[in-house]
């Protein structure tokens, strides 16, 4: 009974904010396109040397990057951004009257907007397929589920990472900002603008001793048929979850009692 | 004549009452010098990486490449205190119906949707970066006068080509209402300058010098100081400003045109 019931809302909230995510369209066709930066990275990477040097050859840093550039697409989370303007203009008030967790709304609108940006990061990759034909190539089904697997896996723990930082948003008008300084971790240790292997191996080590390679490069790696230790890498991924959603369910409840509606 | 102090004056007091409001977030500045670090650290550390497989980057050495980055920041750091509060905001205006007061005021639309805000977190990007450019381009040989001038008119130029970039996708508000995010897009491809435009593919190369022209914005001045700078270059660069700053200015005149109001 509470199965069905969960099922249907999970339908209704996916369906309706699919349709709203297609409203979007020509916003999410410009978010697609600021996901180039592992593209970039990749014309960096090719002509220089260091690749090489890392004991990389040109075809694994163009699948690396290329996959990397995918797990990019499918693990963008902004619920921040729209949570601080919901919170500051009173928006959410209405949404905790509901009978449903305002985060599942959320989490929703992140899948939902997922899946209207399959169409467009096709469209990109047979574009690039068309201007540079050596560049695609057809993962083998086990490297390609694993992959699928984990970018979602990823994702979850990017969401939950960021359930943590907005729930600050309780307490500041600019919670925002904070999410800035989350990103150049995970701009420059996820593997987002350098292969890890071409990573000092001290740096490398602090590296994974964070959640950020997770986020991309496991994912990427798997994605482009490289070794990887996928179980050591979905363990890896279930343990920061796992850690992350006490606190930020603890913050989340006592962020609630802090709410007083802006303005009143 | 009178005009002009009409507008100096104007400028003075929008600066003065934007300051005033930002100051009373003075947690950002903690942030703003927390990320300019972090991010310069970060880069400098993928510029490192990039140069351990030879001693070169594009033909660049390790100081030109220090000055192109730079340069890269501090661009970046008068985007934060100049283009990203006020253009941002355009779209803010079309969709709640707010630009029919600025179309209304008795100064020029487009001096006053660029100039009303400052914001002074990007101070510390400028500031670092300004540092980063003379420690590097001393280092690389101190450049003649003439070069020095020739390098400041040339930064003048990608100052004038990124604010038209950044004005021309604001304005196209005007008519696709939901794209308040376009200027990030050009946030993150613009991330392109970070290093010498020669260190990309050729066919790269092309596009980011007449499509995109990250070239005139980060690589053309570096060349300059560096000592390198030629006169078809600047030619280019002053081209591509003047073009670009007209186009910007028929693309708004032509936007008012089309301009229908919020609820009409």
């Amino acid at each position: 009974m509470r199965l069905r019931h969960g099922w249907r809302v999970a339908r209704a909230l996916l369906v309706s904010q699919y349709a709203l995510m297609l409203e979007y369209r020509a916003e999410i066709v410009l978010w697609a396109l600021s996901g180039v930066l592992p593209l970039i990275m990749l014309g960096v990477w090719s002509g220089s040397g260091a690749g090489a040097g890392a004991g990389l050859s040109p075809q694994q840093i163009s699948r690396y990057f290329l996959s990397a550039f995918l797990v990019r697409q499918f693990t963008v989370v902004w619920l921040i951004h729209v949570f601080e303007e919901d919170a500051l203009q009173g928006r959410l008030s209405p949404f905790l009257l509901q009978p449903l967790a305002p985060l599942w709304r959320y989490l929703a609108a992140h899948f939902s907007e997922q899946a209207s940006r399959v169409p467009i990061v096709a469209i990109m990759l047979l574009a690039l397929g068309l201007v540079a034909p050596g560049l695609l190539w057809l993962p083998s089904p086990r490297s390609l589920l694993l992959g699928l697997v984990a970018i979602q896996a990823a994702f979850l723990l990017r969401f939950l990472l960021q359930v943590v930082v907005t729930t600050l948003c309780f307490w500041s008008e600019r919670a925002a900002a904070l999410d800035r300084l989350l990103l150049i971790p995970y701009l420059f240790l996820s593997g987002l603008v350098a292969p890890l292997e071409t990573f000092p191996p001290a740096v490398r080590r602090l590296a994974m001793a964070t959640p950020f390679p997770w986020m991309v490069d496991f994912p990427a790696r798997l994605l482009a048929g490289e070794e990887v230790n996928a179980t050591l890498g979905f363990a890896a991924i279930a343990a920061w979850c796992l850690l992350l959603l006490p606190i930020g369910r603890w913050l989340w409840l006592a962020g609630l009692r802090r709410y007083s509606a802006m303005g009143a | 004549m009178a005009s002009w102090r009409h507008y100096g004056r104007s400028l003075r007091s929008f600066w003065s009452t934007s300051l005033a409001a930002e100051l009373e977030y003075p947690l950002n500045a903690v942030i703003e010098l927390v990320s300019v670090f972090g991010n310069l650290a970060g880069s400098l550390f993928v510029l490192q990486l990039l140069f351990a497989g030879g001693s070169s980057l594009g033909g660049w050495s390790w100081d030109g490449a220090l000055v192109v980055l730079g340069l890269y920041t501090l661009l970046d750091g008068i985007t934060t205190c100049l283009l990203q509060p006020n253009l941002s905001r355009i779209v803010n205006h079309v969709q709640t119906g707010t630009l029919d007061y600025v179309l209304l005021k008795p100064i020029d639309s487009q001096f006053w949707l660029s100039t009303r805000t400052v914001s002074p977190w990007g101070l510390p990007a400028i500031g670092a970066a300004l540092a980063l450019i003379a420690w590097a381009s001393s280092r690389a040989g101190l450049p003649s006068p003439a070069l020095l001038l020739l390098a400041l008119a040339l930064l003048l130029a990608s100052l004038v080509i990124l604010y038209s970039l950044w004005f021309v996708l604001a304005a196209l508000s005007i008519w696709f209402v939901k794209v308040w995010n376009a200027t990030e897009v050009l946030r993150q491809t613009l991330v392109a300058g970070r290093y010498p435009v020669s260190a990309y593919p050729p066919a790269l190369r092309l596009v980011f010098t007449l499509v995109l022209p990250v070239a005139f914005l980060t690589t053309v001045p570096a060349e300059a100081l560096l000592g390198r700078g030629s006169l078809a270059w600047a030619g280019g660069s002053l081209l591509a400003a003047i073009l670009c700053f007209g186009g910007s200015r028929l693309l708004w005149l032509h936007a008012q045109r089309f301009y229908t109001s919020a609820s009409s």
